[in-house]
Formats: structure tokens, C-alpha cells, sequence
């Protein structure tokens, strides 16, 4: 009988997978707050109200010159946006965080208040990748929560296969590495290893502050404070961890998709 | 009565004054901790404490039965001291762990090598231990394991398809986080407490915090209290629910892992309702909590938590009916009461062997204190006990969450932390959904961090997975793996 049932229940909870990219993205909880935005004009002389509270050491302000953000060490804590009296640092409860250059994620200079956002592969990439993209994904030292994440992208309700994304077993069957972790010394070997056994061309997307940066273990000399001194990096996916919607919004702006989506 | 004594006897999260932790010679210190261990006594944590050129060794045991925690220190010693291990088998990663960290040989320790290879080597360039004979093979996994998973390298010894000797050797996600504890807390601290298992973020940061209360001799207010123990029971539901679905995807249940999938994504949202992310990062801090649970947020979270417990219970309904699953199940990977007690197994995997054994129920602080879940047990010790036993937990935290937020606590939600006290001691243990989380800061003169060791549940618990895979066939691994679902990097630190 249970075979029957199962398959009445299956029947009853119809598709569960979401509308997104074709409808709207669903909502980022109220008090996840999104990308960040500095708005260096905003900061009087003599305040570093902001730095003096974050965590990693991702503001900073050198006296004469103006603050900067880096978002590669941000862990999205909400210190410093609740502590600056000026408005200066902001939540825009923007997804969106995926950049293709490391210095996409430095927010201070005139005009770039916000991050850079990723654009897709050259030309040639996006024929061969844009329809079908492996990744073998790299643990290397995190907490696991990135890993967690990218999981989740895997389940009925995104859907991750629809796109043709597909995680593999083998660095031979993939068309790039998703690295997470800020690569420890004990992963490094490992890593490089892995790297050069995906066949080129091939890409390397870093995920989590862990990868950019070192994220909450910035400054340990047990790892390498991130993936891109031991693998080139294609695409940076920032986020303690980044939500599952930022992950999957950097792989499709990688491949392109978004832009067809909209037409 | 002290039951613990000539141990110094004290509470879960409470602080003792290090003067008052009695002093033994080393000899004397593992004496006494094997009689007690002998007449019940369970070890949480033995580390060592730098002290000039020596080290202080510190043990701290629990008395399940009595709710009650003992601490004994030797004197300052360096060299090496009669091993624990060979009599008592709990003590052989925590006697490895203080010679990897200062130097202290344990005479007599049946498998000396280090617990995580600091010095910067790939784990697994140590030698193994080898099963000799023709017909003998090895097989080894990792650290690039074939899923999305962390690190670690499995050296199997097998004869055709069985398993006759597992090693596992770990240390891949080692990322310093004890080191930089040292001379703390500093800004950084919460948010590496927070990251030490990342998938136990509530549970690390609520040991966390109540170390950092008890050194402060405040408590957290009871809302904050309240809020934790839900927030905790949010983290087990996410996560029991995704090693259910972990296990009906490794047994071609394709059902209950598509629907579990799904659903422990909606328990995470649920969290990140609380406070913005799906782990709980930011939720915990010492003196209370960051976020609250207003009524109307505190409505939603009840209404949605009513459709996924329904969800999942259902998933789990079609799973346990499903008598391909459950012979798949029995029988295969058994880890013996006996042998449970001996290695200090905890968590679900303790519970599985018929163990009574809950942090929530046996030591209870914070909220606990005034309410708690029954203890779910099985006692079969194979891959159904341990199904089971989550799967009994997921019901019971639903029920405890719904009785908890239909009373919720009021007050406020912080409280301002004074200077931690110098020259003291603080222990919290929090059950955590894998099982007991300990915390222990030991402060110095200046009330800064002067040892802070972590133990996650996995410490323990990654010798339960090599003595189940014994007599299993290698290709039952996932499985077993699976139904253990320990964590590497709360393990590596
Ligand atoms: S939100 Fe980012 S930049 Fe701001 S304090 Fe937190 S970690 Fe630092
Ligand atoms: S970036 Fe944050 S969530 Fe990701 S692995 Fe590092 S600590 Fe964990």
C-alpha cells in the first residue's frame, strides 16, 4: 500500500521548484540586509566609528584618503551600518554580490559606492559552458555552512540541474572548481591537485569570505587567506555564507543567463 | 553528596576559581580519573594549560546521573605521564591532542600520532595502521571526497568487501581557531565561535556565551534564555531532517530525500527569520541575544513551523514504511552499548545504543533548567537506531518548540557583561544537534583568555564511525558515514 500512498502524496505536493530567474526572486529574509553600499562623501574627518567594530578588519581608513569597504573580508554582520551616525554605510537588501575581479568588491572611491557586478564569460567560454557547467566543488577549511548552501541549491526547491549546473564527483568530468574555505595549509596540496586535473579550459569560483579573504579566520597563519593565491579566480561570491539566492544569481550572471532571461 | 570528589564538583556553566581546582601529581591526577571513570564518570575535556615551560593538565569529567561536572589539574609537568588510554579508551584523541599541542607523551598510549598535523603536512603523511596478509587490501578515500562535503582521508583495511580496521585521519580544515582564542576575547571572537561548525552555529555560540556569562558572574536574561533553547531546537530540526534525507538518498529513497531536501531548507529559513541567516550568525551573543522574536514574527514562525513539521513527518512516514529501508538498515554498522560507554560516544549516536545521555536532560542550564524534551533512545546501535533516534528527535523538538513559543518568555533581551573574572574557570556544555558541545576559558591574571579549548561533539564521536565500519562491507560506508554525519571542521578547529 505504501508505494500507493507515496505516490498520492507526490502527486498532491505538486513541482515545488521556483519560479526564479522566469518570475520574481524570492524575498531575502527582512533581516538579512543584502549587499552593502558605502557612501565615502558621507564620512566626516577624524570618524572611523565603522572600522572600529568590524570584526575582520574589512573597513578601513587611512588618515587623508577616504574609508574603504572591502566586501571580500565582509561577513555581513550589520555592525557597522547600525553603528555609523552618518549614514554612510548602508544595506541596499540587494542578492546580488557576485563579482568577476577581486577589486569589484572594494566599495569607497567616487562612483563606486556599490560592488561591481560580474559579467559574464568571454564569448568562447560562454558557447562551451553556458548550457552545461560542472563543478567539482573544494572544501578547504570553512565551516561547512558555504557547503551547506551550495547543497541546498541542489534540492527540488531550486533546482540547481534545470540550468544545467551539475556538481561531479571527478575533477576529470568538470569544467571548473567551487572553492569554499580559506584553503588551509593542510588543503593546499590537495587543492592544486585537484585544479590541475580539471581538463582546460576551465574556470575557479571562489564562494564565502572564507575564500575571498579568510573571512572570520582572517589573519590565521594556518591557511592561505583565501583561494587566489593558490588557484585563478574567475568569479567571487561574497557572503558568511552568501544565501543560496546570491549563490545561484553569480552562477547564472557567470554563464549569461540572466541577461537572456530578461530578454 | 559530592560524587565526584576529590575532583572539585561544580554545575554546567558556572565558574570555579583556579585556585580552588585541586592540584595532584600527574600520576595521581590519571589515577583518580580512571576510578572515577571506573565508578561511572564520563570525560568531557582533558587539555593541557602552558605554564612556563611545562603544562598544567586539566580534567574535566562528568557525573551524568547527578548532574554534576568535576575539575582536577595536575602539577605543572613536561615530559611524559602514564597513559589513560589503554584502560580507558575515551581518553586516547584528548591524550593524542595535548601531545600534538605540548608535547606530553602518554607511556603507554597504544597509537600515538597527532590528532591534526599543525605542522602544515597533509594529514595523511603519517603511516597507518596496516592489516598484514595476502588477501589483504587497502582502500583509500579523500581528502577530495566525491560529493560536496568537507576533508578527510579514510584508510580502509579490508579483506574482499569487508572492513577489518578504518582509520580516519582528519586535520584538513585545521584553521588555528584555538590559537587565536589566546589572550581573548577579542572583536573577532564571537564570529569564529559562530564558524567553528558552521552547521552548529547556535549550539558553539551558546556555549560561548555562557562561558563568557559565568566568567562575567551574570546570566542572561530569561528571554534570551528562552530564545536560545528555541533557536537550538531550530538547528537540530534543520539538521536531522537533512541526514534523514541524507540516508533515504543513500538507500535509493528517492521520496523522503527529495522532500527532506527541501524541507531542511525550510527550517533554515526559519532561523533566518529569527535574525536574517539561515545558520543563526548573529542571533548568540554573551549577555543575551541580537534579535527578537516580536508576536507578529513569533505568529509567522508558529504558522510556518506547523506546515514543515507536517512536511516532514509525513517524509519520514513514507521513509519508515518502507520495509527495503529498514532492512537496509538493520544490522549494518553496529556499534555495541558496551563499547559506546567506553569510547564516551554522545549525541545521537550515543543515544542509538541505548544510551541516556542529553546535556539538555543531565546537565541543563540556561532555559533548560525549567523545560526539557524527553530523551529519545534506542538501543539497537546500528544505522536504524540512528535513524531513529533523529527521527523520534525531530518530533520531539517540533512538540517542545510549539509548548515553547505558545508561552513566550518576556523581558529583555541583554544584559551588559562586567570584566570576566581572573583566575577562573568556566565550563558550558550545550547539547547540540550531533551531541555535547563543551566550552572551556580559562582566564588569567588579567581576566584575558589564557587557555580556551573547544570541543565539539565529533571529538568523540568520529572512533563510534571505525568501529561501526568493522565487519561492514566498504560498500556500506555512505551509509554508515551518513548516519553519523560527523563534523570535520568542528573537529580540525
Ligand atoms: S557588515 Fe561587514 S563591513 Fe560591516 S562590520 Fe560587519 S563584517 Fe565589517
Ligand atoms: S565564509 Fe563563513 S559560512 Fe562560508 S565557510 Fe567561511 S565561515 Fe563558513
Amino acid at each position: 500500500m505504501y508505494i500507493f500512498d507515496t505516490l498520492m502524496n507526490r502527486m498532491r505536493r505538486g513541482c515545488q521548484t521556483m519560479a526564479y530567474p522566469h518570475g520574481p526572486a524570492p524575498a531575502l529574509p527582512d533581516r538579512h540586509g543584502g549587499a552593502l553600499r558605502l557612501d565615502a562623501s558621507a564620512c566626516p574627518a577624524g570618524c572611523d566609528a565603522c572600522a572600529e567594530v568590524c570584526p575582520t578588519g574589512a573597513i578601513s581608513r587611512q588618515p587623508g584618503s577616504s574609508t574603504t569597504l572591502d566586501l571580500g573580508r565582509c561577513l555581513f554582520c550589520g555592525a557597522c551600518t547600525k553603528t555609523c551616525p552618518h549614514g554612510a554605510v548602508t544595506r541596499t537588501s540587494d542578492h546580488r554580490l557576485a563579482v568577476r575581479r577581486r577589486d569589484d568588491l572594494l566599495l569607497g572611491k567616487p562612483g563606486e559606492e556599490e560592488l561591481r557586478l560580474a559579467e559574464a564569460l568571454d564569448k568562447k567560454m560562454k558557447s562551451l559552458l553556458g548550457r552545461s557547467l560542472r563543478l567539482r566543488q573544494v572544501s578547504a577549511g570553512g565551516c561547512c555552512a558555504c557547503e551547506a548552501d551550495i547543497n541546498v541549491l541542489g534540492t527540488i526547491g531550486w533546482d540547481l540541474g534545470r540550468f544545467g549546473i551539475q556538481y561531479v564527483a571527478s575533477p576529470r568530468h568538470a569544467d571548473g572548481v567551487l572553492i569554499t574555505g580559506p584553503v588551509t595549509k593542510g588543503m593546499e596540496l590537495a587543492l592544486r591537485k585537484t585544479w590541475e586535473a580539471v581538463p582546460e579550459p576551465r574556470i575557479a569560483i571562489a564562494l564565502g569570505a572564507c575564500a575571498i579573504s579568510g573571512g572570520p579566520f582572517i589573519g590565521h597563519p594556518q591557511h592561505n587567506g583565501g583561494a587566489d593565491p593558490v588557484v585563478p579566480i574567475d568569479l567571487y561570491i561574497p557572503g558568511c555564507p552568501p544565501h543560496p539566492l546570491t549563490i545561484l544569481d553569480g552562477f547564472l550572471r557567470l554563464l549569461g543567463r540572466l541577461e537572456e532571461q530578461k530578454g | 553528596m559530592n560524587t565526584l570528589a576529590p575532583f572539585f564538583s561544580f554545575a554546567n556553566a558556572s565558574r570555579v576559581s583556579w585556585a580552588s581546582v585541586p592540584v595532584f601529581s600527574v600520576t595521581k591526577l590519571v589515577r583518580l580519573t580512571g576510578e572515577l571513570i571506573r565508578g561511572g564518570a564520563r570525560l568531557v575535556a582533558w587539555f593541557g594549560v602552558p605554564d612556563h615551560d611545562e603544562t598544567t593538565l586539566v580534567a574535566i569529567l562528568a557525573m551524568d546521573d547527578d548532574s554534576i561536572l568535576g575539575v582536577a589539574r595536575s602539577e605543572p609537568v613536561s615530559g611524559s605521564y602514564p597513559s589513560l588510554t589503554p584502560k580507558y579508551p575515551q581518553a586516547h584523541l584528548f591524550e593524542r591532542e595535548a601531545w600534538e599541542q605540548h608535547g606530553l607523551v602518554p607511556v603507554g598510549h597504544p597509537w600515538l600520532k597527532p590528532v591534526r598535523h599543525t605542522n602544515g603536512d597533509a594529514p595523511a603523511n603519517a603511516p597507518f595502521f596496516r592489516v598484514e596478509g595476502g588477501e589483504v587490501h587497502e582502500v583509500a578515500v579523500g581528502p577530495v571526497h566525491a560529493g560536496v562535503i568537507e576533508p578527510g582521508h579514510f584508510r580502509f583495511q579490508c579483506a574482499g568487501e569487508e572492513v577489518m580496521h578504518l582509520e580516519i585521519a582528519l586535520g584538513y580544515q585545521h584553521r588555528g581557531v584555538e590559537d587565536a582564542l589566546a589572550g581573548g576575547p577579542h572583536r573577532g571572537t564571537v564570529f569564529q565561535m559562530e564558524a567553528v561548525a558552521g552547521d552548529s552555529t547556535i549550539a558553539h555560540a551558546t556555549a560561548h556565551a555562557m562561558v563568557m556569562e559565568a566568567l562575567a558572574g551574570v546570566e542572561a536574561p530569561l528571554r534570551a534564555q528562552w530564545l536560545r533553547a528555541v533557536a537550538l531546537e531550530l538547528e537540530r530540526l534543520a539538521n536531522h531532517t537533512g541526514d534523514m534525507g541524507a540516508l533515504a538518498m543513500d538507500v535509493a529513497f528517492l521520496p523522503t530525500s527529495s522532500a527532506c531536501g527541501k524541507i531542511r531548507g525550510d527550517f533554515l529559513n526559519l532561523t533566518a527569520l529569527l535574525c536574517g541567516n539561515r545558520f543563526g550568525r548573529g542571533l548568540v551573543r554573551p549577555g543575551g541575544c541580537m534579535h527578537d522574536l516580536e508576536p507578529e514574527r513569533l505568529a509567522t514562525l508558529v504558522e510556518r513551523l506547523k506546515t514543515h513539521m507536517a512536511d516532514v513527518e509525513q517524509a519520514m512516514a513514507w521513509f519508515w514504511d518502507a520495509a527495503s529501508v529498514r532492512v537496509r538498515f538493520r544490522n549494518v554498522g553496529v556499534v555495541h552499548p558496551p563499547q559506546a560507554v567506553n569510547i564516551g560516544l554522545v549525541g545521537p549516536a550515543a543515544r542509538a545504543c541505548g544510551l541516556v545521555r542529553d546535556v539538555r536532560f543531565d546537565h541543563p542550564a540556561g532555559w533548560h533548567r525549567f523545560s526539557q524534551a524527553p530523551v529519545a533512545v534506542w538501543p539497537s546501535g546500528d544505522i536504524f537506531a540512528r535513524a531513529r533516534v533523529r527521527s523520534l528527535e525531530v518530533q520531539r523538538s517540533g512538540r517542545y518548540l510549539f509548548e515553547q513559543l505558545a508561552e513566550p518568555v518576556d523581558g529583555e533581551l541583554r544584559t551588559a557583561l562586567g570584566a570576566p573574572q581572573p583566575e577562573a574557570l568556566a565550563v558550558a556544555l550545550v547539547e547540540g544537534w550531533r551531541g555535547e558541545v563543551c566550552h572551556v576559558a580559562l582566564t588569567g591574571h588579567d581576566g584575558r583568555f589564557r587557555r580556551y579549548k573547544i570541543k565539539d561533539p565529533s571529538f568523540h564521536n568520529w572512533s563510534g564511525l571505525a568501529l561501526a565500519l568493522r565487519g561492514t562491507a566498504v560498500s556500506d560506508f555512505p551509509i554508515c558515514n551518513k548516519s553519523f554525519n560527523l563534523s570535520y571542521c568542528g573537529f580540525d578547529l
